[in-house]
This record gives structure tokens, sequence and C-alpha cells, in this order.
């Protein structure tokens, strides 16, 4: 299972940097939101799966699931939830600002 | 303690300026700096019948000891000649500049960046730690770049000044690494320590850089071959500044740093050739580019160049017999080394008086172009007097001391034929003829000063001011000048003995006796010889050549502007800055996309480059746990749903997409036994859906990406490697279990903490910390979100909204 999540991972991070490559806006965005999926899913990976029981004293008997990772990943959650939507909003007044999403329009000027 | 307050009193001196020069409005300020220089020229002056005797002076003050740089001031022998020209000269120049500039000039400025060049030169002259003369060494460039563009609305002065600046600080840092090596192998800034080490210092492999190094740092100060260049463009400076620091003092600096350098280096073959074959071709070239010249500030530019070709040259002919070592024949070059200090007491004297004699001419007549000039000499006796008795000692004639320096430099270049070191029974023969040929072109350009300046005919229609003899206050320091020269050709012994012999102890520390290395200086040998047959052959030729200059002055049109060194210099600056233009445009062309590019590509090519390079890609499935059906359904769906991401032509089916993915992983954290964070999961998702439907009305519609076929092929290659590294480097971590996890602490956590939820304590107990930030970044993004939408653009700006 690991070595296919991980497999799956790769995938993610291979579809989210097309997506940043690209020039709308929108799609970088949502580059980003994909990568930080692969990235939680490779640290819960990484710290082992399905080697003991949900980590809740007194609901299951001991080996639990390594905990640490999962607290990693959920403060991990919260903070790329924030970036989202703070880019989101970005995107958005830029688009009002400047009319246009297109990294390539709206690069330097080229005598700068 | 005298020492260290004449270095410290021109910048105390240069500090106190502005506020003499707003209390006495109407005295030239002049006056007040004059007494400068000549105190400590007197006081100075008092130390020469001690240094005399063998004594020298030392003290040192802490500055950084935890490093060893200490002001460490030292005059010996050496110092004092240079001091005393520093001082010596510094007071004729201010006397001179009284009444050459007008009040109408911005003088505290003028005279505020001579004294502090003033106390940088004797800084640098007086330190004995290397550090501390490096500072100095630098503030002197710093204050030349500001007197060179002291009119600094002209053009051509911040060229000169630039020009001038970049050359020689590039110089003083090879310098200054040439001085590290030196600490690095000597372990000591205290050039008497090192001399004190010099087996160690010697037998080190930083010998030779350190010494190509300091040489730079010296060439480029003294205008060398082919960093000469400078110092014609430091013409653009009032006359004198051109007197005191580009003929005087400051293109002293390096023969300073020379002589100082020779007791370290002195004996190697290296130094030898460099020192001596640089000084020779500087003399050569210098002597003739300077009969090309009809400026005659850049005449004389020119002629000091090649004049301290010819110091350096001997001081480098004089190293021989620090090889030689001490015994009766080797103190026979030692006195190349007593003519290079003698020819440099000698040029500051006659080189300051031409100087101060072109600046009373252009005062007086507003023009240097000798073209237009003719005739001036009975209008301008005195003047003309100092251009005679100045050129003459240049040009090495009798009876001015110019021609008693030039016969020993004839004999030194002779006799250094004899030695059949280094190479020099072959080669060696090259010096005096080159010597020779060289005074042939000295003579002439000479006789050009002369000549074309106050002979002939005048032309009063191409001058600007009708010309009459200058005020007695600017004649008087040109004629302290050459009555030195006169006097130093009557009375030379004592100079020699007085002045030069304790110098020579400090060039040749190893050598028992000063006695012997200072020769009796004498105008009539009372015989012919060879020296004088040159001096006569000189003459002669030069006369002849001067004869029938128009006839072969278009050889110098044989050697085009195109490839003169001021070209090529121009030519490397400008298309150097070209080129990082061009290069800086190339990459940084404003794209985001094309930033990214790099970013991953720097990434793939470290990581995935170390991984094959230590070959630590490993893969054990055999650890794994199995997979069960519904787990690969899941898997199937998240390939899919992000693949289909990349062909999705409207924005809805992307957000939709994006759900989807979010739910699978919410389900995997499921089905991976972390309910808290499948709980977290569908919330988060949820909102991020719902704020995209939100905003959906006001994003931009998905556009199809216009984008070449390599780009896009490009685009696919680096998202394929980095997918493909992020993988290998995942399969290898999962193969590395070198440690215990140490969650089986947290696993205490009901005794610890007081929860039973694992991850809670974690987040609220045990890693709190964590936690409280994560909320402050929720925060601030929230008060992001908040300012973005609610605030409009200030007035003035453009805003899109309104329209």
């Amino acid at each position: 299972m690991e070595s296919l999540m991980i497999v799956l991972v790769g995938i993610l991070v291979a579809v989210a940097t097309y997506l940043v490559l690209s020039r709308s806006v929108l799609r970088v965005i949502m580059g980003t939101a994909i990568l930080s999926h692969a990235v939680h899913l490779l640290l819960l990976t990484v710290g082992g799966l399905k080697k003991g029981s949900v980590p809740i004293l007194g609901q299951a008997a001991a080996p639990y699931t390594d905990a640490l990772p999962q607290a990693l990943i959920l403060t991990a959650i919260v903070i790329s939830f924030a970036v989202t939507a703070f880019l989101l909003v970005l995107a958005y007044r830029m688009y009002l600002m400047n009319g246009s999403d297109d990294f390539q329009e709206l690069g330097g000027s080229p005598d700068e | 303690m005298i020492v260290a307050f004449s270095i410290l009193l021109p910048f105390i001196a240069a500090a106190c300026i502005p506020f003499i020069y707003r209390r006495f409005k109407n005295i030239h300020l002049g006056w007040f700096v004059l007494v400068v220089p000549a105190l400590l020229f007197t006081v100075l002056a008092t130390y020469i019948p001690r240094i005399a005797n063998g004594e020298t002076f030392s003290k040192t003050f802490e500055w950084i000891p935890s490093f060893g740089i200490n002001i460490t001031t030292y005059l010996d022998g050496l110092s004092i000649i240079f001091s005393l020209l520093i001082t010596g000269v510094g007071s004729l120049v201010i006397l001179y500049s009284i009444f050459y500039l007008s009040t109408k000039e911005s003088l505290h400025h003028f005279y505020c960046y001579l004294l502090l060049f003033m106390g940088a030169m004797l800084g640098v002259v007086l330190s004995d730690n290397l550090m501390v003369l490096y500072v100095f060494w630098e503030l002197t460039s710093v204050s030349s770049f500001l007197l060179i563009a002291f009119w600094h609305h002209r053009k051509a002065s911040r060229a000169g000044a630039r020009k001038a600046m970049l050359i020689t600080v590039s110089g003083g840092v090879a310098m200054l690494a040439g001085f590290l090596m030196l600490y690095v192998v000597s372990g000591t800034f205290s050039i008497r320590e090192i001399i004190a080490n010099l087996d160690i210092v010697q037998s080190s492999n930083l010998f030779i850089p350190a010494m190509c190094l300091v040489l730079l740092g010296a060439f480029t100060k003294s205008a060398q071959f082919p960093f000469h260049i400078w110092l014609p463009d430091a013409m653009e400076a009032p006359t004198p500044v051109s007197a005191y620091l580009h003929s005087a003092t400051m293109v002293k600096a390096g023969i300073y740093l020379v002589a100082r350098m020779t007791p370290i280096f002195g004996g190697h073959e290296v130094w030898f050739w460099a020192v001596s074959g640089v000084g020779i071709v500087t003399l050569f070239w210098g002597s003739f580019n300077a009969v090309r010249q009809f400026d005659l500030k850049a005449l004389l530019a020119y002629s000091t160049i090649s004049q301290l070709g010819l110091i350096m040259s001997l001081f480098g002919l004089g190293s021989a017999a620090l090889h030689l070592g001490y015994s009766t024949q080797s103190v026979i070059y030692t006195q190349a080394t007593f003519a290079a200090l003698f020819h440099l007491i000698n040029h500051s004297t006659f080189k300051g008086a031409l100087f101060m004699m072109v600046g009373i001419v252009d005062h007086e007549v507003g023009t240097r172009d000798i073209r237009r000039l003719g005739g001036l000499m009975s209008l301008m006796p005195f003047t003309f007097t100092i251009a005679v008795i100045g050129s003459f000692s240049m040009a090495g004639l009798p009876p001015f001391n110019g021609f008693l320096s030039k016969e020993m430099f004839f004999m030194a270049t002779v006799k250094i034929t004899q030695l059949d070191i280094f190479s020099l029974d072959s080669v060696g023969l090259l010096f005096p003829i080159v010597a020779w040929i060289a005074s042939v072109f000295t003579f002439i350009y000479c006789v050009i000063i002369v000549m074309r300046t106050f002979f002939g005919k005048i032309q009063p229609d191409r001058l600007e001011k009708p010309p009459h003899e200058a005020p007695i206050g600017m004649l008087i320091p040109p004629y302290i000048l050459i009555g030195l020269v006169v006097g130093i050709f009557m009375f030379p012994n004592i100079l020699g003995h007085y002045i030069l012999r304790p110098a020579m102890a400090s060039i040749y520390p190893t050598f028992p006796s000063t006695d012997e290395m200072t020769p009796h200086i004498s105008a009539w040998h009372g015989y012919i010889n060879t020296e004088l047959i040159m001096t006569i052959g000189v003459v002669i030729v030069g006369v002849f050549l001067y004869r029938t200059l128009k006839k072969w002055r278009p050889m110098y049109q044989i050697f085009p502007q195109k490839y003169s060194f001021n070209s090529i210099y121009e030519r490397v600056i400008s298309s150097s800055e070209y080129r990082s233009d061009q290069v800086t445009k190339r990459y940084m062309n404003g794209n985001l996309t094309y930033y990214f590019i790099y970013i991953y590509v720097f990434f793939v090519v470290v990581l995935a480059g170390y991984m094959v390079y230590a070959d630590v890609f490993s893969w054990d499935p055999s650890k794994d746990s199995v997979i069960e059906p519904y787990e690969l359904i899941l898997v199937f769906v998240m390939i899919f749903a992000t693949l289909a991401i990349l062909f999705a032509k409207q924005r809805i089916t992307i957000v939709l997409l994006n759900g989807v993915l979010g739910y699978s992983v919410a389900f995997f954290f499921v089905v991976f036994r972390a309910p808290d964070l499948a709980l977290t999961q569908l919330v988060v998702e949820s909102i991020t859906t719902a704020l995209f439907l939100l905003s959906f009305k006001f994003l931009p519609k998905l556009t199809k990406e216009k984008v070449s076929k390599t780009f896009k092929f490009t685009k696919i290659t680096i998202s394929i490697a980095v997918g493909a590294t992020v993988t290998f480097i995942g399969l290898a971590v999962m193969n590395y279990d070198e440690f215990e996890p140490i969650s089986a602490y947290f696993e205490d956590s009901y005794n610890l903490a007081g929860g039973k939820n694992i991850v809670n304590t974690i987040l609220g107990d045990f890693r709190a910390f964590d936690t409280m930030l994560e909320v402050v970044v929720l925060f601030i993004a929230g008060l992001g979100v908040y300012t973005l939408i609610k605030l409009k653009a200030k007035k003035g700006d453009a805003d899109v909204e309104s329209k």
C-alpha cells in the first residue's frame, strides 16, 4: 500500500507542477491546492500505514497508529487552507485591478 | 607619539575646516590650511639627525588586538623621505593653490579633501601594520577620487575620477589579498616582524601569489604599464592637485610599497623581473607617448608615468643585491636602489615645479595646448626660468639634479649586464638599450615643453587672455622647488648622507653596513665614463630627432587609436556592462513561469542528481501493508480526477474535481485510522469548494492556454521529472528505519496530559506552540482577505472596479 500511495503522490505532484507552470492564475492556485493534498498524503504515508488502531486511548487496544504525523498534517491542512483562501482573494483582487489573469501579460515590462 | 600625531593632525584639521570657513569668510582658507603641513614638515625634519644615526621610532596603539591589527607607527629612513616629501611638497602646493584658486571656488571642499589625502598618505608611509596601511591606502584612493572630480560639473572630470578609482581600488583589493596571504603565512601583520621571520615566508607556497598581488596594488597605484591609463585622465583635476597627488605623492605610494616590500620579496627572481621589467617598459612607453601629446598636462602625465617607471626599474635592479647576499661585490648593485631613492626626491622637485609652471601658463593665458602657445619667453620670464630648469633637470642635463640621478640610472643598467643570475647574461643588455632610447624620448619631450611654450611666435588671437607674468605668490613655490633642483645638484651628498643612507638601511636590513652602500655622488668623476658618453649620445640624438620631429611624427599614426590601452579599457567596461545587461535580461524576463521552471529544474537536478550520484535509491515492497480493493478504487479515483483537471475546459469542472480530490483524501484519512484528520479535511474541503464557488462569478473565465508545442513539451517533461523525483525519494525514504519513532511517548498521553485522544493532546498540549501560531496564520489570512476585499485603490490610482 505504501508504495502505491507514494506513486499516487508522485502523480499528484506532477500534475500540480504542470498546473503551477501554466499561465492563468486560477490554474496556479489549483496547482498549489493539489500540491498540498499530495504533501499531506506523503506525510501520512511515510509515518506508516495501517500499523495499528485509531490513536484514541481506550477505544481500541494498542498498538496505535503513529499520532505525530496526524498532528502535523492537521496543522498543515489549516495553514494551507488559510493560504489558499488568501491566494484566491488575491487573485480576485488582481483580476479586478489589472483586468487580466495571465502571467505572461502581467509580467514586468521588458525595458525594466 | 609625535609621529602618530602627525598622521592625526590633517584629519583633525579637515574636520575643523567647515567651522573656519564659516567664521573667516574674507580670508583665503588656504592660509589656515598651510599651517598644518608646514608644522608637520618642521616637526618631522627635527628627526633627521637622529634617523641619520640609525635610530628608528615606533609606537603601538591598540585597535583590534584580537586580530593583530594595531596602529603601529614606524618612522625610519624610508618613511621619513616620503613623509618629508608629503609635507614639504604639500606646503608648497597649498601655498600655490592660495593664488591659483579664487575664493569663488568651493574651497572648503577642496582643502578638506586635500587634508584627508595628506593624512591618508602620511598614514600609508608611517604605518608598520599591513592592515592599517591598507586602510590608509584606500583612503588615498578615495580622497584622490574626490579631488580629481573637484569640478564635478565637468563630464571629463567625473570620467577621469571614475577611471582612477576603478583601477586603483582594484589594485588595492588585490593588494589586500596579498597582505592576507602574508598574514596567513607569517601570523603577523607587522612588516618588521614579517621581515624578522623571513625564512617561513619565503619557503611558503603563498610566497609568489602574495608577491604578485602586492605588486598588482603597487603597479596600479603608481601608474605602471599597462595600468598607467588612469593618470593622464586624472589631469582633469585642478593643477595643484595634479602637482601634489599625481606627481609627488600618491603615485609614489606604489613605489613606497615596492621599496618597503623589497626586504621581504626582493631576493626572488620573479620580483626582480616583474619590478624592473615592468618599470623599464613603463619608462619607455611613457616617454614614447609623452612626445605625441599636445596638452601640456597630458605630456607631463606621461612623463610622470615614464619617470615612475624609471624609479620602479631601479628598485627592481637594486633587489638583485638581496639575492646575492652581502659581499663587497654585491654592494655595487645596491646603488641602483640608492639611485632610485635619489631620483624619487629629484622627480618630486622638478615635476612639482613643472606642474606649477603649467598651471601658471594655463592660469595666465587660458590654454595648455602647445599648438596655441609660443613666444611667451619675453612676457613671462620667471615662468620661463622654471620651465627651463625643470625640463632640463628632467631630461638629465647638468647642472641640475636630474643629471646626477640619470647618470646613476645609466650606471645601474650598465652594471646589471655584468651579472649572470636570473638569465641576465643573455637579455640583460636590453636594460641599458631601452633606458637609453627612453632617455632620448625624454629629452625630446623636455625640449618640446620649453620650445613650444616659450619660443617661436606668439599667437595672441588664439589665446584667451593677454599673457602677462604670474603674481609673486604663485611663483614662490615653484622657485623653492627649482632652488632645490639646483641645490641638490650642488650638494648632493648632504642629501645622500643624511636622508638616503638611513633609507638604504630600511631596504637592506640584513646588510651590516650602510656606509658602503652610500656612494659619493659627484657630478664629474674626473674621467669620461660610459654613462657620460650615453648622456652625450642622448643629447645629440635628441636634438637631431627634435629637429626632424615633423618628419617622423606620423609614425604615431601607425598604431591605430583602436588598439590603445585606453580604448581597450573603454571597450572592456562598456562590453561587460552590455553583456551583463544582456545576460540579466535573458534570464530575468519578468515571467513567473520561467522562474518556476528554474526552481523546479534546480530541484530535480540537485535531488535526482544526488540520488544517482550516491546510488541511494532502494525499493523494498516486502514491508508494505496489503492493498484492499476499496483502497485501490480510491487511488484510481484520485488519479483520474487529477488527470482530468489537466484537460478541463471550464473552471467549474476544475473546482469540482478538486473537491473530488479533497474528499478522496478525507476517505484515505478514514481508511488510515485518522479520524481527526478526516473530519478536518471534510470541513476544509467543503469550505474551500464553497469559496471557489463563491468567488466563481468574479474570477476570469478559463481560457485555453496558447503555448507553443515545445514549451508544452518542456512543461510536461519538467512535471514528470518533478513527480518522479518525489516518488523515488519517497520510496527510498520508506526503507529507512534507522531509529525508533518517538510516538510511544505520546501514547502515555492520559498520564502526561490527561487526554485520551493522542492527536488532540499533541496539538493542545505537547506541541501547543504549533497550534497557537497556526491560529495566528489563520487570523492573519482572515485579516488579509478582509483588507483585500474592503480596501479600495487609493486616490489617483487606477481603479478598475469603478469602470
